[in-house]
C-alpha cells in the first residue's frame, strides 16, 4: 500500500495534491466535486481588500451621482437592506464550505492597509480556516520605492498577521525578488508557516487594432514548473516554513518532480480548470502508478530527493546556463 | 414614555402614517408626491408591518387613473387603502373620488398640492390641484407644517372611518411636503387608539364579498338618481363634528390640539387673515410679532375645508372682527372669486341672513398668493394688514408679485422681518454634483435630535440636470420655528463653489456681522484679490467674518474626489458653535456611518478622513479695510441678445424672476425659442479640444454631442479672413471639397464636459494611444479664446444641404442642429436623437413632447434648447400632458393635414387667377426630397405674392377665401409631426394612447426615448425596465421582462418600427430616422437612451449601448412597411446574433449590481431568466427575418384585392 500523505502547515492531508485558487472553489459545487475527486485540500480564492473598496466606493458614487440635485428625483435609486460590502459574504463562504466540506480549506487573503489584513486574517480564522494563505500580490511599480522597503514590508505584514491569528499562515511570494533565498528566510522569520512558490502575475496584453492594453491571464503549463523546482530544491531544508508548489503542476509527474524538489503540496489550478474537477482523481491515480511504477513507498520517501542538498551535482541548481555549454562533465567535477 | 423626536420632511411623515395604517397602497409617481410611495414600497420591501401586523401592498400603477381605480377596487373588497399623488395626478383620479365619495367609502388620499398644468407645467407648490376636487364630496384636511402632516394623517384616517367620508388630506408640495423638520413622531399605540376597531371591522363588512352578495355602481335614471344623491347629506352634515371629535381624541393621547378653524392672536382683532396650508404659520409668524409691537390683528388658519362647517368657522373668529382678509393659494379665473373666499363669503352671508352672526357683518376681501411656489412671506402678511386697514382695500388682490397689468397686486415693505434673533439662520450655496443637500439633511438631523433646538432645512434647486445649483436654507433655534418661507437675513452663509461668485451676490442675505464660509482654492492671504468688487464691499460694510478651506483640496486627499461635502459640513459646525466641537465631529461621524455605513466600511472611512482633516485646512480671513477689486458679477446675458432675452431671461438667469412683473410675461405662455444659446452656463471644468492633425472628420463626436456644443464646417478658405488667432482648421476630407477648409470647434461655455464626443473618436495618435483626435483640458485657461472662437464659427455660413447625404454620418455633422444646449444630464443619452431629428427635419417640425425629462429639458424656462435657423424655421414645439401626448401630437397632425386640403382646395378654386402653371406645381410637386420641400416654399412665396396681388385688386369678392389661403398656404410644404417621450409614456401612462395613434394610420413619427425607467422622477420602475434590473418599485430586481413595445407595434403591420442604439450603429438610427419619416403612416423609433439612473459613468454610454446590442438585450431592427409594398420581407435584423454574455453588459451597471450585493442568490436566478428572455427573442427576431417576403406573386394578391 503506497502512502500518499503529507503534512502542510500542520494539517494532515490525504495525498500532496491541493487544490489551488481558482474560479472552481468560487461556488460550493466546484469544491465539492474537487473533495469527491480527492483533492486533499483547497485553498480558496482570495478576498480582496481593494476590490471590496473599489465596490464599496463605486457602488457609493453611482447611488449618490445626481441625487439631492433637481427638485424631481432626490435620487435615482431605492436604498436596498445591505449592499453585503465589507468581507461578509466571502466569510460567510468559509463558513458554508467548512459546512458543507470534511478537507482542511485554506482562506486566501490579499490586503492593501495593514489594519485590513489584519482584520480581514482574524475574521478567517473565526469564520473557520484551517489556514490563510497571504497572497500577497504587490507590484512595486513606484520608481521610488526600493527592494529593501518592498521586503520590509511584506516582513511586516506577515509578523502583523501572524501575531494576530492562531490558525497557521502561508505565503504566497511572487519569484521577483533579487534575493529570494534570503527572502524566504526573512519569511521564516516573519513566522510564516509556509512558502508557497510562486505567485503567477497578471500579464497584460497588446490589442494591436485599438492600441490598448488588455487584461490577460493565460492558463500556465508544465513548463512554468521548472522556475519553481529550481527554487523549492533550494531552499528545501534550508528554512523551516513548508514549502508549496504552485504554477505549472499539471500531470502525476508534476507532482512527483514537486515532492522531489521539496515541497510539501503541489498546488495545481490550470488543469483542473481545463480539465475539470474530476482531473484531480486522475492526478492521484497517475500518481501512485508511478509510484508503484518506479517502486516508491510513500510520499515522504520522495520528498526532498531532488533537492540542492541531496542531488549529486547540487551546482546544477545554482550555476547558469551558459556554463552547462563548456562541458557537461566539468559540472559533475565541480561537485 | 417620552415620543422619539424625528428628523424628517412632510412627504415622509405622511408615509409613515399611511404606511401604517393601511393594507393596499396603489400609487404613480408624481412630484412633489412621489417620496411617499417610494417610502411606502420602501418599507414594504423591508417587510416593516402595518399597525395590525401585516406588510402593507403596495403597488405601482401604470397611470394615477389606473393607481385610483386599484384603490377603488381596494376598498370595494374590504382593504383599508390609500394612495399619495399631486396635481394633474389628482385630476386623473377625480373620476373615481366621485365614485368612492358616492359609495361612502372610507379612505384618505394624501396629496402633495401643487400648481397645475396651465399656461405652464409647474411642479411647485399651491392648493390648485386640491381646490379641482372640491366638488368631489371628499372631505378636505389641510396640514400647515411636518407635525401637522403626520398628525393630520391619523386624524384624517380616524375621522373617515367614522363619517364615511373619503378624506383627502393635502398639505404645500415642496414647502411642506420636502421640509425637513424636527417633529415628535406617532407610536403605534397612538394610531392604534386612533383607529377603533369596530370601525375597520365595519368598513370591512361592507365590502364585496361572493358570501355575501351585493350590487354597488348601478346605472339610475331620472326617476332616482336624484334623490339617491341626496342620502348622502346627513353624512356630510355629520363630518365636521367627527373631525373634531377625532382632534380631541388626539388631543388627549398627545397633548397637541387641533380644531377644524384654529384662531390666533389678539382675542380683539378687528383685522383677521383667513388662510390655509402653510403660509398660515408665516402668517401666524407675522401676527405674534406685530401684536408684540402693538397691533391688533388675527388670523384664523382653517384645517377642515370640506364639508365646509359655517357654524365652526363664525364661532372660532373673534367678535370684534371687523375686516376679513381670505387669501386663496389658487386661482379661478373668471370665478366670483377663489374657493375660500366664497365659502366665508357664503358663511357669513347665511348667518347674517340667520341673524345669527355674532358680530357685525365685516369687510371682506379676497386674494391670491404663493401660486407655485412663490415665496409668502411675513412681509407679505404684514402688506395683507396694510391694505386691510385702508378706507377702501383691494379686493380679488394679489399678494407676492408685481401686477402692473391690472394693478391688483399689494405694495409691501420687503425689508419687514420678524427673524428670531436667537434663531441660527444658515444659507448654504452648493452645487448638486458637491453633496452640499445632503451634508445639509444631516446637519439638520444632527442638531435637531442631539439638540433641544427645533430645526427646519428646505432647499432650493434650479431647473437644469446638470451642473445644477441648490440652496439650502437651514434654521436652528430654541422656540417652535413657523417661518415658511426662505431665509432673507443669513447669520451665516455658505459657499461651496468658487466659481458661483462671479455669478451671482452670494452674500445678498448676508445680515451684519454674519459668518461668510467660502470654498476657494485661494488661500486667506491671497482669496480677497479674488473676490467681485461687490462681495469685497458687502463684507466690509456688514462687518462680515469670514473663513476659507481649499475643500476640494480637502476632499481629494480623502479621497472624496468632487464630494466636498463633509469638509463643509465639518467647517459649519466648527464654525457656528452650534455643538461643542468634539460633539459635533463625533455626531458628524455617526452621521456618516448611518448615511453610508451600508455601502461599505471603505466609503465610511474616506469620510472620516475628510472630517479629520478638514479643520487642520480652515482659516479665518483678515479682513482689509477697503475694496481693492475693479470686477464686478458677470452680466448674466451679452449685450447682443434680442430684448425679451435681455429684459426677461435674462433677469430669471440672475435668478432675480421675483422681481419680474405681470407684463413681463406672454399671456399665453408662448415663449420664442432659440433662446439657450444666451444663457452662458459654464458648467465644464474640461472641454474637448480638437487635434486637426489627426482627426479623419468623420463626424462622430458631432453626431453624439448630447449638448449640440461641438460642430463641424465646411467653408470655402476666403471665409477664414479675420478669423481668432487660435482658429483652427484643417483640409477637408470630402473629395469633391478638398480645397475648403474644416472646422470642428467647440462652445466652452456651453459644453457640460460630459466626455462622450472623446469616447466616441476612432481615432489615436499612434504614438500616444491615449490620445485622440479630441482630447479633454481644463477649461478656464481656454475658455476666452475659445469663446471667440466658437463666435467667429457661428458665423460662417452653413453648407449646402442639397450637396449633403442625409444617410451619412460624416455628412450629418455639417446639417445644423436646432436643439442645443439643453439642461439635461451631462452626457445625457436622450438627446443626441432629438438633435439628430433637428440636423435632419427640424425646420419642418411640429413637436409634441410628452411630460418627462424630455419636456423639462425642452422648455423649462428661462430657456429652451429648440433653435431656429437663418430662415426662422425650425422646430415648433409644445407640451400638452404626460399621459396624453400621442393623441396631442396626432391633433397637430389632423390640423395640419385639414389646412393643407383646404389649402389645396383654395389654390384648386383660384387656380385661373393664381395662374395654372403655378397651381399645377403645387397641387402636382413632389416633396418626397428636401429639394422638393424648398422648391415648395419657393412655390408657396409666389402664391402669397399673386393673392396679395389679387387682393390688392379687390379679390372679386372672394377676400375672405383668398385671405384664408393666405393663413393656410404655409401648410402646403410638408410638415413633420413628432412624437417624443419617454418610456413612462410610451409604455405605461400613455400607452393606450400611443396604441391607438399607431392604429390611426396617420403619418406620425414617435420617438420613445428608452431608458427603462421613469428618469425625470427618480427611477421608478416602468414597464420598460429589463428583468434583473432594481428600480424603485422593484427593489428585489424587476421579476418580469421588459414589455416588447417594438414588437406590439410590428403586430399592426402598417407602422414603421425602428429599434435603434447610436452608440451600436449610428447608421442605423440614422436610417431609421429617415425612413420613419418617409414613411407616409404612423411610425416608430423606440432608441436606447443610458441615463444617470442605470448607474454607471455617462461618458461610457456609447460603449454600453454596444454591449446591450452584442449581449441581444437590445436588438437592433427595422420593420418598414413600405417594403411589405414591394413584396420583400419589412422585418431587417440590423445586428448579429448575440455574442456576448448577458451579464458582461449588465454588471458595469449599478442598477444590476446593487441586487448582486443585496441578494445575490436573487441576482444569479433573474440573470438566468434575462438571458433566456434574451435568447428566446432572439430566435423570434431570427425567424422573423428569415421569412422570405410575399414576393410577386404576394404583391399580385394585393393588387387582385
Amino acid at each position: 500500500m503506497i502512502d500518499l500523505t503529507t503534512g502542510y502547515l500542520g494539517l494532515k492531508l490525504r495525498t500532496p495534491i491541493v487544490a489551488s485558487s481558482s474560479p472552481i472553489c468560487k461556488e460550493i459545487g466546484g469544491i465539492l466535486r474537487l473533495e469527491d475527486a480527492g483533492v486533499s485540500a483547497v485553498v480558496l480564492h482570495s478576498l480582496f481588500e481593494e476590490q471590496i473598496q473599489l465596490e464599496s466606493g463605486e457602488l457609493d458614487r453611482y447611488l449618490t451621482e445626481g441625487a439631492e440635485s433637481f427638485g424631481e428625483a432626490m435620487n435615482y435609486f431605492p436604498e436596498l437592506g445591505s449592499y453585503n460590502l465589507g468581507p461578509e459574504p466571502y466569510l460567510n463562504y468559509v463558513r458554508k464550505v467548512k459546512e458543507s466540506t470534511s478537507i482542511p480549506i485554506i482562506a486566501s487573503l490579499n490586503g492593501v492597509s495593514t489594519g485590513g489584513w489584519i482584520r480581514y486574517a482574524r475574521q478567517m480564522e473565526q469564520a473557520g480556516a484551517d489556514a490563510l494563505e497571504l497572497n500577497i500580490y504587490y507590484l512595486p511599480t513606484d520608481l521610488e520605492m526600493t527592494s529593501q522597503k518592498v521586503e520590509e514590508i511584506y516582513y511586516d505584514l506577515v509578523s502583523h498577521v501572524k501575531a494576530s491569528v492562531r490558525i497557521p499562515v502561508s505565503v504566497k511570494l511572487g519569484p521577483f525578488f533579487t534575493a529570494i533565498a534570503n527572502m524566504a528566510k526573512k519569511m521564516d522569520e516573519a513566522g510564516a508557516d509556509g512558502l508557497v512558490l510562486f505567485n503567477r502575475f497578471y500579464q497584460p496584453d497588446f490589442d494591436l487594432d485599438t492600441l490598448e492594453v488588455v487584461p490577460n491571464l493565460v492558463l500556465s503549463d508544465s513548463h512554468e514548473l521548472r522556475l519553481r523546482l529550481h527554487w523549492t530544491a533550494l531552499l528545501y531544508n534550508r528554512i523551516r516554513p513548508d514549502l508549496a508548489i504552485t504554477g505549472g503542476v499539471h500531470t502525476a509527474e508534476d507532482v512527483v518532480k514537486s515532492v522531489m524538489a521539496g515541497a510539501k503540496v503541489a498546488m495545481t489550478t490550470s488543469a483542473l480548470l481545463r480539465h475539470g474537477p474530476a482531473y484531480a482523481s486522475k492526478l492521484e491515480e497517475d500518481l501512485i502508478e508511478w509510484m508503484e511504477e518506479h517502486e516508491y513507498e510513500s510520499i515522504l520517501q520522495m520528498r526532498g530527493s531532488m533537492s540542492a542538498q541531496s542531488v549529486a551535482e547540487p551546482a546544477a541548481f545554482e550555476r547558469a546556463n551558459y556554463m552547462k555549454v563548456l562541458s557537461s562533465y566539468t559540472l559533475k567535477t565541480t561537485a | 414614555m417620552p415620543r422619539k423626536q424625528v428628523t424628517l420632511d412632510g412627504n415622509e411623515a405622511a408615509a409613515y402614517v399611511a404606511h401604517q395604517t393601511n393594507e393596499v397602497i396603489a400609487i404613480y409617481p408624481i412630484t412633489p408626491s412621489s417620496p411617499m410611495g417610494e417610502w411606502s414600497d420602501q418599507w414594504s420591501s423591508e417587510g416593516k408591518p402595518n399597525i395590525w401586523g401585516s406588510v402593507p401592498t403596495v403597488i405601482e400603477m401604470q397611470s394615477e387613473g389606473g393607481a385610483a381605480g386599484a384603490v377603488h377596487g381596494a376598498l370595494q373588497a374590504g382593504a383599508l387603502t390609500t394612495t399619495f399623488t399631486s396635481a394633474q395626478g389628482l385630476l386623473l383620479m377625480i373620476p373615481n373620488m366621485y365614485k368612492i365619495s358616492g359609495e361612502l367609502t372610507s379612505t384618505v388620499f394624501h396629496v402633495a398640492a401643487r400648481s397645475l398644468a396651465a399656461h405652464a407645467l409647474s411642479i411647485f407648490g399651491d392648493h390648485q390641484d386640491v381646490m379641482a376636487c372640491r366638488a368631489t364630496g371628499w372631505a378636505m384636511l389641510s396640514s400647515n407644517s411636518v407635525q401637522e402632516v403626520m398628525d393630520m394623517a391619523i386624524i384624517a384616517q380616524a375621522a373617515t372611518l367614522e363619517a364615511r367620508v373619503p378624506f383627502l388630506h393635502f398639505f404645500d408640495g415642496f414647502r411642506t411636503s420636502h421640509e425637513v423638520a424636527k417633529v415628535e413622531q406617532l407610536t403605534v399605540e397612538d394610531m392604534r387608539a386612533m383607529l377603533p376597531e369596530d370601525l375597520i371591522r365595519a368598513h370591512r363588512a361592507r365590502a364585496m364579498s361572493p358570501d355575501r352578495p351585493i350590487l354597488r355602481g348601478t346605472a339610475q335614471n331620472p326617476d332616482v338618481y336624484f334623490q339617491a344623491r341626496e342620502t348622502v347629506n346627513s353624512f356630510y352634515d355629520g363630518c365636521p363634528a367627527i373631525v373634531r371629535k377625532a382632534m380631541d381624541r388626539f388631543a388627549e393621547i398627545t397633548g397637541r390640539k387641533y380644531s377644524l378653524f384654529e384662531y390666533a392672536g389678539s382675542p380683539t382683532a378687528e383685522n383677521v387673515i383667513v388662510l390655509m396650508g402653510s403660509g398660515a404659520e408665516a402668517a401666524h409668524e407675522a401676527v405674534d410679532h406685530l401684536n408684540a409691537n402693538g397691533a391688533n390683528v388675527g388670523i384664523l388658519k382653517i384645517r377642515l375645508f370640506r364639508p365646509f362647517s359655517i357654524d365652526g368657522f363664525i364661532d372660532a373668529l373673534p367678535k370684534s372682527v371687523k375686516a376679513l382678509a381670505v387669501l386663496d393659494r389658487t386661482k379661478e379665473p373668471g370665478g366670483a372669486g377663489e374657493p375660500l373666499y366664497q365659502d366665508v363669503l357664503t358663511a357669513l352671508a347665511e348667518r347674517l341672513d340667520k341673524g345669527t352672526l355674532p358680530f357685525a357683518s365685516p369687510k371682506v376681501i379676497g386674494g391670491r398668493y404663493g401660486l407655485s411656489s412663490k415665496e409668502f412671506t411675513p412681509a407679505m402678511v404684514k402688506g395683507v394688514y396694510d391694505e386691510m386697514a385702508k378706507p377702501k382695500p383691494k379686493n380679488h388682490f394679489t399678494v407676492g408679485i408685481v401686477d402692473d397689468v391690472t394693478h391688483l397686486s399689494l405694495d409691501f415693505d420687503a425689508s419687514y422681518t420678524t427673524e428670531d434673533p436667537k434663531t441660527v439662520r444658515a444659507v448654504f450655496y452648493g452645487l448638486g454634483a458637491d453633496g452640499t443637500v445632503g451634508a445639509n439633511k444631516n446637519s439638520v438631523k444632527i442638531i435637531a435630535e442631539e439638540t433641544e433646538n427645533y430645526a427646519q432645512g428646505y432647499f432650493v434647486y434650479d431647473s437644469k440636470k446638470s451642473g445644477s445649483t441648490t440652496i439650502s436654507h437651514l434654521r436652528f433655534g430654541p422656540k417652535p420655528i413657523r417661518s415658511t418661507y426662505l431665509i432673507s437675513q443669513a447669520n451665516f452663509i455658505a459657499c461651496h463653489q468658487f466659481t458661483f461668485l462671479e455669478k451671482m451676490d452670494v452674500l445678498k442675505f448676508a445680515e451684519p456681522g454674519a459668518t461668510f464660509l467660502l470654498n476657494s482654492p485661494f488661500g486667506p492671504e491671497e482669496v480677497w484679490d479674488h473676490l467681485p468688487a461687490p462681495l469685497q464691499k458687502t463684507i466690509i460694510n456688514r462687518k462680515l467674518k469670514f473663513f476659507v478651506i481649499d475643500a476640494y483640496e480637502v476632499a481629494k486627499a480623502s479621497g472624496m474626489g468632487n464630494r466636498i461635502n463633509t469638509v463643509m459640513q465639518t467647517c459649519f459646525f466648527a464654525i457656528s458653535g452650534v455643538l461643542p466641537r468634539e460633539e459635533a465631529i463625533a455626531q458628524i461621524k455617526y452621521a456618516i456611518e448611518k448615511t453610508y455605513g451600508r455601502r461599505g466600511d471603505a466609503v465610511v472611512q474616506k469620510n472620516y478622513a475628510a472630517v479629520d482633516q478638514t479643520l487642520a485646512h480652515l482659516k479665518e480671513v483678515t479682513v482689509p479695510a477697503a475694496v481693492t477689486s475693479t470686477v464686478g458679477f458677470k452680466p448674466p446675458v451679452p449685450a447682443a441678445a434680442p430684448e425679451f432675452v435681455r429684459n426677461v431671461l435674462g433677469v430669471i438667469f440672475a435668478g432675480e424672476g421675483d422681481t419680474l412683473p405681470v407684463s413681463a410675461m406672454p399671456i399665453d405662455g408662448t415663449f420664442p425659442t432659440d433662446t439657450a444659446r444666451w444663457e452662458k452656463r459654464n458648467i465644464a471644468l474640461e472641454i474637448p479640444v480638437w487635434d486637426e492633425k489627426i482627426c479623419i472628420q468623420c463626424g462622430k463626436c458631432v453626431l453624439v454631442c448630447p449638448h449640440a456644443t461641438i460642430r463641424a464646417k465646411v467653408v470655402g478658405r476666403d471665409r477664414l479672413d479675420g478669423a481668432p488667432p487660435t482658429f483652427k482648421t484643417a483640409e477637408a476630407r470630402w473629395k469633391d471639397y478638398k480645397e475648403m477648409a474644416y472646422s470642428l470647434q467647440v462652445a466652452p461655455e456651453d459644453c457640460t464636459g460630459c466626455a462622450l464626443c472623446i469616447q466616441s473618436c476612432p481615432v489615436k495618435d499612434k504614438s500616444n494611444p491615449k490620445r485622440r483626435a479630441i482630447n479633454m483640458e481644463p477649461q478656464m485657461p481656454l475658455r476666452e479664446a475659445e469663446a471667440a472662437n466658437w463666435d467667429f464659427f457661428l458665423n460662417l455660413p452653413e453648407f449646402d444641404r442639397d450637396k449633403l447625404s442625409t444617410t451619412q454620418v460624416k455628412d450629418l455633422q455639417l446639417l445644423q442642429p436646432l436643439f442645443e444646449f439643453s439642461g439635461a444630464c451631462s452626457g445625457c443619452g436622450e438627446t443626441p436623437y432629438i438633435k439628430l431629428l433637428t440636423q435632419l427635419f427640424g425646420d419642418r417640425t411640429l413637436i409634441a413632447n410628452a411630460t418627462g425629462c424630455s419636456s423639462i429639458y425642452g422648455a423649462n424656462l428661462p430657456t429652451t434648447p429648440y433653435a431656429a435657423n437663418k430662415a426662422g424655421r425650425g422646430p415648433t414645439w409644445s407640451n400638452s400632458l404626460f399621459e396624453d401626448n400621442a393623441e396631442f401630437g396626432l391633433g397637430m397632425r389632423l390640423a395640419v393635414d385639414q389646412q393643407t386640403a383646404y389649402a389645396r382646395e383654395l389654390v384648386q378654386r383660384f387656380s385661373g387667377q393664381i395662374g395654372e402653371n403655378l397651381a399645377q406645381e403645387i397641387l402636382c410637386a413632389d416633396q418626397s426630397t428636401e429639394a422638393g420641400i424648398f422648391d415648395m416654399r419657393d412655390k408657396i412665396e409666389a402664391l402669397k405674392t399673386r393673392v396679395n396681388e389679387m387682393l390688392a385688386a379687390g379679390a372679386n369678392g372672394s377676400a375672405a377665401a383668398l385671405l384664408d389661403l393666405l393663413a393656410v398656404s404655409d401648410n402646403l410644404a410638408k410638415k413633420s409631426v413628432w412624437i417624443l417621450g419617454g418610456d413612462g409614456w410610451a409604455y405605461d401612462i400613455g400607452y393606450g394612447g400611443l396604441d391607438h395613434v399607431m392604429a390611426s394610420g396617420r403619418n406620425v413619427n414617435i420617438l420613445v426615448m428608452d431608458t427603462e425607467v421613469y428618469s425625470n422622477t427618480g427611477g421608478q420602475c416602468s414597464k420598460s425596465t429589463p428583468r434583473a434590473a432594481v428600480a424603485k418599485f422593484a427593489a428585489g430586481g424587476k421579476p418580469s421582462a421588459k414589455k416588447d413595445l417594438a414588437m406590439m407595434a410590428v403586430a399592426y403591420g402598417n407602422v414603421y418600427v425602428a429599434r435603434v442604439a447610436m452608440g451600436s450603429s449610428d447608421m442605423q438610427t440614422v436610417k431609421a430616422f429617415v425612413e420613419a419619416e418617409k414613411w407616409d403612416g404612423p411610425s416608430i423609433i423606440i432608441a436606447y437612451s443610458h441615463c444617470i439612473a442605470h448607474g454607471y459613468d455617462m461618458q461610457f454610454g456609447l460603449e454600453q449601448q454596444k454591449l446591450a446590442v452584442q449581449s441581444g438585450h437590445w436588438p437592433m431592427f427595422r420593420f418598414n412597411p413600405a417594403l411589405t409594398a414591394e413584396g420583400k420581407n419589412p422585418f431587417v435584423l440590423d445586428c448579429k446574433a448575440p455574442s456576448l454574455p448577458l451579464d458582461k453588459y449588465i454588471y458595469n451597471e449599478t442598477r444590476y449590481t446593487m441586487l448582486v450585493h443585496s441578494r445575490p442568490e436573487d441576482a444569479r436566478r433573474l440573470l438566468a431568466e434575462a438571458q433566456a428572455d434574451v435568447m428566446n427573442r432572439w430566435r423570434l427576431y431570427e425567424q422573423m427575418a428569415a421569412s422570405p417576403g410575399a414576393g410577386a406573386a404576394g404583391k399580385a394578391a394585393e393588387g387582385g384585392k
